[in-house]
């Protein structure tokens, strides 16, 4: 099939209109509807976007319907380009410290922010062409824009078209949630989904939430010369990690220059001389921070808006979202969910790997069970936090002796010639045994590091064997290396033993 | 210094545990028996140096510093202010719900700062309180003595600091209610559970313990294998007065190791990191170390050496995790002898060879940053804690004769609190 159309443009000059044109195109004509389709999937973010192609590769004909933009939150305002202005962020960190290795570089701040969101445009723009509509249709599957409500509990309307289908999976994503903060409504904030469309630096920034995305933003936002103040509800910032990984996580935003609030709460939030005031409260100390702009980042819930999952027998819950089994059906046996919607870790990776197991599950005769995932996720401060499998006290809960073996990255000579010695290496095995029940890593490249665990646990891997898995020398990696080394020099006796008994055997 | 470092191994020891103990009668009020959080003008009492100084009177009788009646009247006198001094909610109280605050007034004994009503450190005041009550077995002042230290216990509930929750809250303040500053993996709190489930009157119930041993990390790191907590101070404390030698609560067992092991383990651990000094810290040595929670050389940032070198204030300070800056606990070292007293030895006689300073009238200062220099001198912080001296005292004599933990081996209510929390084996 041959494509008309303007010649492509180079990728560094890829703007907003590039954007839309692939994620939403202007002049889109959606098709006539085929009198029924195999899978309707609603929600053309990473859940959906997998999905549609799984189903495509097993010949089934697919809907796929999306409100806003191709691409999902992910693309449009989550991890892409949040990736893309930490990246930038670093850069002025790493010049920061350029003294350090020798290299006489300075950076002015605050940074040029619309420079740096240009840059981020055009990386958007780059990766949405894997999205785009026209790639979509090329490949077979029929894209609607609208609002899709279910119609009856086999059919889905889209404005005055009617898609029935034999399967549906909705693929919806989630949006940022909102407290209710008295004034915070009137004085006006900014979520994931808007920080990024800013278009004057704040000088100063009030981050409300300790999670991923807050402790990523408030970084982000203080090494490109925002004055910025981070306020966490809880004891720790990124709860679901560590004591450790949290509290090197608090020592490095302080060391950026992050004014860190832990244990607080903001009671109210109000608008006084041209500045945005929010009034704090850590148990009985009471205190103001004042901010030019707020970030909300206290999570996110599941987005069924004007969806009517009621009418086909689907139940949701405020909770969780749309309740799903372990095969990711709903209480529809039609109707299958994926992606933020219904999963509680609502990363891009879980997206996308539900998609692709919701699909074969309702149609290839697979009974994958969404809690056998093993989901690595990171936190993208610097360093990394990242994470895999099983915490300490998972393993407590289910009465798992565990044992960690913990290298720390100050003890590795390529984190050491790197300037990037901060963090830890900490692998969780059963203890007794040789089994990788889980780990956190923390480091400059985590987000790397970490898929070598997830790899050696979905194969079972076990310390021994990646103790005698040759790594490159010198690097960061080579630290996973060492703890299992650790755990070798640990049990030397059980490995005598065992060496022994396969020689007489 | 040089006076000191020409002593026998045995005299230094005694001149140091000596020293330590003349700060507990120095910075008392002999009339309430509450002595001073530091040797500061203005310094409060803190209650868990009233629990290090009862019980180091004991420690003052034996070793002929103080005669048994005089100790015994210096008890009395802080057992009936503790009995009698005001229990409520108000703000200006002294305890409520049998606890403490954490900082008392020196003479009127009514809370100060504003602070928590602290469950540690009023687990560290109950552990002198019950010290006393085991020692004091004869007549005249004693049988008071008894009484007091067994109503002061039994008036303490537990039960209401689970707020609850399974395991106890960390404090609480008439102004806001209870806090909790997310403790997760082990500490210094072990004797809190202990003396929480071995209460007759509002035990905390077994899985209580157990709720808090489930966040415990067991860990091989620098290669030692530990049951981690990054402070020193933190595998020291429950120690002072329990013998965990032999003894196992379930998590140990599991494990096959205990708590006296583990120290032992955590120690080397330090003293590894020593040696590694990742970051390059002055004086940092395998027989030069001691990072614990403690006073610091305050907010500033030097970066000399290309290095980010920050420096904190007041602060709990960690190994390997950190935070480190550079500064040390001149007692720490001293303070681990029963556990391995050939480090703790050698550590002190290297400290005193080379920073005579830190150590003053024959007590260690709280802390010492040999990096942070300031007009051509270290820092060095400003007279004495309280707490160090204390446990300083406690821990040299249990190294030299064990007085303090088979006092506390027959106390009817460790041996009931240890047996709740699972512990079972050796002298149980």
């Amino acid at each position: 099939m041959a494509v008309t159309g303007p010649a492509p443009p180079k990728p560094d000059t890829l703007d907003q209109e590039d954007l839309l044109r692939r994620v939403r195109p202007a002049n889109w004509q959606n098709p006539e509807p085929k009198p029924r389709y195999d899978l309707a999937i609603i929600g053309g973010g990473p859940a959906g976007l997998v999905a549609a192609r799984t189903a495509i590769r097993l010949g089934l004909s697919v809907a796929l319907i999306e409100k806003y933009r191709l691409g999902g939150g992910s693309l449009d305002t989550g991890s892409i380009p949040s990736k893309t202005i930490i990246r930038t962020a670093r850069v002025y960190a790493t010049t920061h410290r350029a003294q350090e290795f020798g290299a006489p570089v300075s950076t002015e701040l605050p940074a040029d922010f619309l420079k740096i969101t240009t840059r981020m445009r055009g990386i958007r723009a780059r990766i949405a062409e894997y999205h785009s509509a026209e790639r979509l249709r090329t490949l077979g599957i029929d894209v609607f824009f609208g609002d899709a409500r279910f119609a009856s509990a086999d059919a889905l309307a889209v404005g005055d078209k009617r898609i029935a289908f034999r399967k549906a999976l909705i693929a919806t994503g989630a949006l940022p949630s909102v407290p209710s903060i008295p004034g915070l409504e009137e004085v006006g904030y900014r979520t994931s989904r808007s920080i990024f469309e800013l278009t004057a630096f704040p000088k100063r920034l009030a981050v409300i939430g300790g999670g991923p995305l807050g402790c990523e933003a408030a970084q982000a936002f203080c090494r490109l010369g925002a004055h910025v103040t981070i306020v966490q509800n809880e004891p720790k910032f990124l709860p679901h990690e560590e004591r450790d990984a949290s509290q090197l996580l608090s020592f490095a935003l302080a060391r950026d220059g992050v004014d860190t609030r832990l244990n607080t709460t903001v009671v109210r939030v109000r608008e006084e001389g041209g500045s945005k005031i929010l009034d704090t409260s850590n148990y009985d100390a009471k205190d103001s921070i004042a901010a030019d702009e707020i970030l909300l980042s206290i999570g996110s819930i599941a987005n069924t808006v004007g969806l009517d999952p009621e009418v086909a027998g689907i139940a949701t819950n405020p909770a969780v979202g749309v309740v799903v089994d372990d095969f990711l059906r709903t209480t529809n046996p039609r109707v299958y969910a994926a992606g933020d919607v219904c999963m509680s870790h609502k990363f891009t990776n879980v997206a996308e790997a539900s998609g692709r197991m919701a699909v074969q599950n309702a149609f290839a005769g697979r009974r994958r069970r969404a809690s056998r995932m093993t989901i690595p996720w990171c936190t993208y401060c610097d360093p990394e936090i990242a994470h895999v499998g099983m915490h300490v006290w998972d393993a407590g809960e289910r009465s798992i002796p565990i044992k960690s073996y913990t290298v720390m990255m100050q003890d590795v000579d390529r984190a050491i010639t790197d300037g990037q010695d901060d963090g830890f290496v900490k692998i969780h095995v059963k203890a007794g045994t040789d089994r990788i029940l889980g780990a956190t890593i923390v480091a400059s490249r985590a987000s790397e590091m970490i898929n070598e665990i997830s790899v050696a646990m979905s194969v079972g891997i076990g310390m021994r064997e990646l103790a005698e898995v040759l790594h490159t020398y010198p690097a960061q990696s080579d630290a996973i290396r060492l703890a299992a080394l650790a755990y070798v020099q640990d049990r030397p006796v059980s490995w005598l033993r065992r060496t022994w008994g396969r020689l007489r055997a | 210094m040089d006076e000191l470092t020409g002593l026998s191994d045995d005299a230094l020891i005694d001149r140091l545990q000596r020293g330590a103990f003349s700060y507990l009668t120095e910075f008392a009020n002999d009339d309430n028996g509450l002595v001073a959080d530091t040797s500061r003008e203005g310094s409060p009492a803190s209650i868990a140096v009233v629990g290090f100084a009862l019980s180091c009177y004991p420690v003052a009788v034996k070793n002929g510093w103080m005669s048994r009646a005089a100790a015994a009247t210096q008890t009395l006198k802080t057992l009936r202010f503790f009995w009698n001094s005001p229990q409520s909610d108000q703000p200006d109280a002294t305890g409520y719900k049998g606890f403490y605050y954490h900082f008392l007034h020196m003479k009127t004994g009514r809370r100060v700062w504003q602070c928590e009503l602290s469950l540690v450190d009023t687990t560290l005041l109950l552990a002198g309180v019950l010290m006393a009550g085991r020692y004091f077995d004869g007549g005249g002042d004693e049988p008071e003595i008894r009484e007091l230290a067994d109503a002061i216990y039994r008036r303490v509930d537990w039960q209401w600091a689970q707020n609850n929750g399974q395991t106890v809250a960390q404090g609480w303040k008439p102004e806001c209610g209870f806090l909790h500053y997310g403790w997760e993996g082990y500490n210094e709190a072990t004797i809190l559970y202990v003396l929480g489930a071995g209460s007759p009157t509002h035990a905390l119930p077994p899985d209580s313990f157990t709720g808090w041993t489930v966040t415990y990390q067991f860990e091989n790191l620098l290669g030692q294998d530990v049951l981690y907590s990054g402070p020193l101070f933190t595998h020291l404390f429950s120690h002072a007065w329990i013998d965990f030698r032999g003894i196992q609560d379930e998590f140990m067992r599991s494990s096959r190791k205990d708590y006296f092991q583990n120290t032992r383990n955590s120690i080397a651990l330090h003293r590894e990191y020593g040696a590694r000094n990742p970051r390059g810290y002055e004086g940092y040595d395998q027989n030069l170390w001691g990072i614990t929670a403690g006073e610091g050389p305050g907010n500033d940032e030097l970066r000399e050496s290309y290095r980010d070198r920050r420096f904190f204030g007041y602060t709990s300070r960690g190994v390997p995790y950190g935070p480190d800056d550079g500064t040390i606990s001149p007692w720490a070292m001293l303070a681990t002898l029963p556990f391995d007293a050939g480090p703790a030895i050698a550590g002190t006689r290297r400290l005193l060879e080379i920073y005579p300073q830190v150590c003053t009238k024959d007590r260690f200062s709280s802390g010492f940053n040999p990096t942070f220099r300031k007009g051509g001198s270290e820092w060095l912080s400003e007279g004495w804690f309280g707490l160090d001296q204390g446990l300083l005292v406690l821990m040299i004599e249990n190294y030299r004769s064990g007085f303090v933990w088979e006092i506390m081996r027959s106390c009817p209510v460790i041996r009931t609190g240890l047996k709740r929390a699972g512990f079972k084996g050796g002298w149980l």
